[in-house]
């Protein structure tokens, strides 16, 4: 255990070019580290999707198991023709991008306003990330029970103060109300990322700029924006790659009926309560390649982030 | 001089208007969560009431219903089952993302951006893509309703997350340090014990916590794999999804005692939640 015991370790490093075994040896010990970590993701990410791809060829209902054919390309066919399932394709586009659209901006807004100096910042930060770390099937009940009950919610009740009317709001705009307790969640998030990056402004910039006589609206449109340019497609490709993915709402706030099923809950139902296997195989590869392409940008923008960084160190 | 006063004051006058409306913004967002703790506080036919009682008698019924005093589940397995699962994952994921971190940031493999990206781009294969085939595989190995299945997933839903994080914590650790320690003979376990990880302490803490945060809340795998014996926090409050109005003042308790761990996770890593979820790219 003593670290001085093997001293002369060191020594014989100059020598190593010569010798590739050595190297090779050294290069396996670099990497050995990483392997655990490697090996644990592939097994267990990248071997069930390559099981989807292919259990996605079959026609395989589980409750039928004697009856599984190879079927090609049919359950691709049927998953994009079913006008429920292309129902479903538009669902999530239309969650994903009003919520990630109006979270940004609502985000933005917030972030502008406590990037300024006021009492009680630090209190009204605390207050505003509080909806991000609700459990989100806790915030789903909560929305769904609390708020939107058309009997007892405080929504209606609040209406009912100012003489309002008492609308039933899940049955009457469901995809609106998945959306607003999503956007209320989500909003928090956006607001942290924009206001780092309004942060890490350069307020000489500012400054300078201000005392040339740019007003606080040219101010933000020619130097504020374009500085949080990156930020704001970080917020919206990462909130993307959760949205699309979103579970929780959708099955808490109306069990997918009344049209907002989106595609993972699509999946869900069609191998949880249809155990039609290799339908959901098929509208899951379709989620992946939905989400190649979202990903595909994403990873861009995250490597220019990210070169940017490493160009500082 | 004369001509600055006025200006001053101007400026200020509007920042005085604009902390206020961040302050109403702020309540505003926070209104639903403290008109749910308020209902949790109220009997059940109080919270089922429009207009909505303000000022109805406090009780602590609702929590006595939700721990299972009314008869009802009661919620300690669910509780214990997403406390095993979130701490145990963690505990691995860390094990797991320390050393790749290390061969990512300080002795560097050869391409380590292309490996960095790799277990970014896992992060964006959907959990429903390999659902299927993992739930099978679950059936035939008889690990349904297993906690430790939870446990290998939420590692691998939190582990590029892990490597992303600490590779940027890593990355600022001076070289000098570690080159130190190696020209004293130190071998890696040493190393990674003795030097990097105590320096690291706050970064790795942070880490933890964003796991656990993220283990704790998942719901997709838990509804599926697990039923009686493994099921979740997430999945127990599932059951109160079609119960109407008689439990409300139950439901509000619930998602409150459920919410707590992560509530008080995320108050403590506020700075380093973002640039977990942002995956290091943010600081």
């Amino acid at each position: 255990m003593t670290a001085t015991t093997t001293a002369p370790v060191a020594a014989p490093r100059t020598g190593a070019p010569a010798r590739p075994p050595s190297a090779r040896l050294r290069a396996w010990a670099t990497r050995a580290p990483l392997l655990p970590a490697l090996i644990f993701m592939i097994v267990v990410t990248q071997l069930p999707f390559v099981a989807t791809l292919v259990i996605s060829f079959f026609d395989w209902n589980s409750l039928y198991p004697d009856a599984r054919h190879f079927t090609g390309l049919d359950n691709y066919q049927e998953v994009l023709t079913d006008p429920d399932l292309r129902h479903s394709v538009w669902t999530t586009v239309l969650l994903t991008v009003a919520v990630v659209l109006a979270s940004l901006v609502l985000g933005l807004v917030l972030a502008l306003l406590l990037d300024r100096r006021f009492r009680g910042r630090g209190i009204v930060r605390t207050l505003l990330i509080a909806p991000f770390l609700v459990v989100p099937v806790a915030a789903a009940l909560l929305w769904k029970h609390v708020l939107y009950n058309p009997e007892y919610g405080l929504f209606n009740g609040l209406l009912h103060y100012v003489g309002g009317p008492q609308p039933d709001w899940i049955s009457s705009t469901p995809l609106l109300a998945v959306e607003a307790s999503l956007v209320w969640q989500w909003t928090p998030f956006m607001m942290l990322i924009l206001l780092a990056g309004l942060q890490s402004r350069d307020h000489e910039q500012i400054e300078a700029a201000r005392v040339d006589g740019a007003s606080d609206w040219q101010i933000f449109v020619h130097l504020t924006l374009p500085h949080l340019r990156r930020y704001l497609e970080l917020g919206a490709l990462l909130g993307s790659i959760y949205i699309v993915q979103n579970f929780d709402a959708v099955f808490t706030i109306t069990s997918g009926g009344l049209g907002t099923a989106n595609l993972p809950y699509t999946v869900y139902q069609s191998f949880y309560q249809a155990h039609e296997n290799g339908l959901a195989s098929a509208a899951g590869v379709l989620v992946v390649i939905g989400s190649i392409v979202i990903a595909t940008f994403a990873l861009r923008v995250v490597s220019s982030l990210f070169r940017e960084e490493v160009s500082r160190a | 001089m004369s001509t600055t006063a006025p200006h001053a004051r101007r400026v200020r006058g509007k920042g005085a208007g604009l902390g206020l409306l961040a302050w109403l913004l702020g309540i505003a967002f926070f209104l639903p969560i403290a008109w749910m703790a308020l209902t949790s506080f109220h009997s059940e036919t109080d919270a089922a009431t429009n207009p909505p009682s303000f000022a109805a008698a406090l009780t602590l019924d609702g929590y006595r219903e939700f721990f299972g005093a009314g008869g009802g589940a009661s919620p300690w397995p669910a509780l214990i089952n997403s406390t095993v699962a979130s701490v145990a994952s963690t505990l691995l994921v860390l094990l797991l993302a320390f050393p790749a971190a290390y061969a990512l940031s300080i002795n560097r493999v050869r391409k380590w951006t292309d490996v960095l990206f790799f277990f970014l781009s896992t992060k964006m294969l959907p959990a429903v893509a390999g659902l299927l085939p993992i739930y099978l595989f679950a059936k035939n190995a008889g690990m349904l309703d297993n906690i430790w299945l939870l446990v290998i997933l939420y590692t691998s839903m939190n582990l590029p997350i892990a490597v992303w994080m600490m590779q940027s914590f890593l990355a600022e650790i001076p070289v000098a340090v570690i080159e130190a320690a190696r020209v004293d003979g130190a071998r890696l376990p040493t190393v990674l014990a003795r030097v990097v990880a105590p320096i690291s302490l706050p970064g790795i803490a942070a880490t933890a916590l964003i796991c656990f945060i993220f283990s704790w809340n998942e719901l997709l795998f838990a509804r599926v794999l697990t039923g009686v014996v493994a099921e979740t926090a997430p999945v127990f409050l599932t059951g109160f999804i079609t119960s109407q109005g008689l439990f409300l003042a139950k439901v509000c308790a619930a998602s409150l005692v459920i919410s707590l761990p992560v509530l008080a996770a995320g108050f403590a890593a506020q700075d380093k939640l973002v640039q977990g979820l942002s995956l290091g790219a943010v600081k």
